[in-house]
């Protein structure tokens, strides 16, 4: 059965899930810690259902679930200040996809490596600011390595979810 | 035309996301070679800073245990030992600061977020072999 983007329930439906989802990712994120003794790297687990969005929803979906999952994530896990870095890197980190999926220089995996790399240089532009220190930069070419490395494996995934989700998210007019 | 568009395979990972690839772990690799193949700053101090400000300079070069006062009474263990600088425990929660690597060069540099602390080591004769006693 098609969808229709004028439906409200459709919407509200598709939101509520992927929302949920992009949470449930998180929360896993949060299990799973990363330990090599450089603050800042992460799988991108919840940019995953963000990146999907952005393929299926359009960009104003997207946006919407990339918001609503920093926001619920920040005040579960983390604490106001935390959520002020996720949305630094959230926010520079989807504007960019958003521009590169819709330019098509890029595949999905391009676009979510510029997306991964984008959120750690966002992160870092937002603990420079906060502590007053450029030492940060520091970690600069760690950080480019594994947002491209864990960007390219969520692109792939989500290349693959895409191709199999499209006909039953993308919403008609 | 939106299910032509649908039904079309979309290829996920192409010959541009290729070089895009490429070309950021070569960037990050230079950075990395750059970065940490320097030697330690022999000589060099230990600055802490506190919500951005200096609360105390410590030389790299003597063995110490100092507690670090934070923002909201938050507490870091710092401690200095064979020219190494690495916080040992401390009361925030996500304890970043604890697993981070002991810093030895120039610029380098421990961060608690939480408690606003930053630890940089600060100048210092670059691995100097003639300054080794």
């Amino acid at each position: 059965m098609p969808l229709y983007k004028n439906d409200r329930t459709v919407r509200i439906v598709l939101y509520g899930m992927m929302i949920a989802l992009a949470f449930v990712f998180s929360y896993l994120e949060h299990l799973i810690p990363l330990n090599i003794g450089i603050p800042g790297i992460k799988l991108g687990l919840g940019n995953l259902v963000v990146l999907i969005a952005l393929y299926t929803l359009g960009t104003g979906g997207a946006f919407v679930i990339a918001v609503v999952r920093i926001v619920l994530t920040g005040l579960t896990f983390g604490g106001l200040f935390s959520m002020l870095y996720s949305l630094a890197g959230g926010l520079l980190s989807f504007v960019v996809m958003a521009l590169l999926s819709r330019s098509g220089r890029l595949h999905i995996a391009g676009v979510s490596i510029c997306g991964g790399v984008m959120h750690n240089i966002g992160q870092l532009a937002v603990a420079m600011l906060v502590l007053e220190t450029v030492n940060v930069w520091f970690y600069l070419p760690v950080l480019l390595i594994s947002g491209a490395v864990t960007g390219v494996v969520i692109g792939i995934v989500g290349g693959l979810l895409v191709e199999r989700l499209d006909k039953y998210l993308r919403l008609r007019r | 035309m939106i299910q032509r568009q649908a039904l079309e395979k979309k290829k996920s990972f192409g010959r541009r996301d290729l070089i895009l690839l490429l070309a950021v772990l070569v960037i990050g690799l230079i950075g990395i070679v750059i970065l940490y193949t320097r030697p330690a700053a022999l000589n060099g101090e230990v600055e802490v800073a506190v919500d951005g400000e200096v609360v105390m300079t410590l030389p790299l070069s003597e063995d110490t245990e100092v507690t670090i006062e934070g923002v909201d009474g938050g507490e870091n263990l710092l401690v200095i030992q064979d020219g190494t600088a690495k916080i040992e425990s401390a009361s925030c929660p996500d304890g970043i600061c604890v697993r981070h690597y002991a810093i030895s060069r120039d610029g380098e540099s421990i961060i608690c977020l939480p408690n606003r602390v930053v630890v940089t080591i600060r100048g210092g004769e670059k691995g100097d072999v003639d300054a080794v006693v």
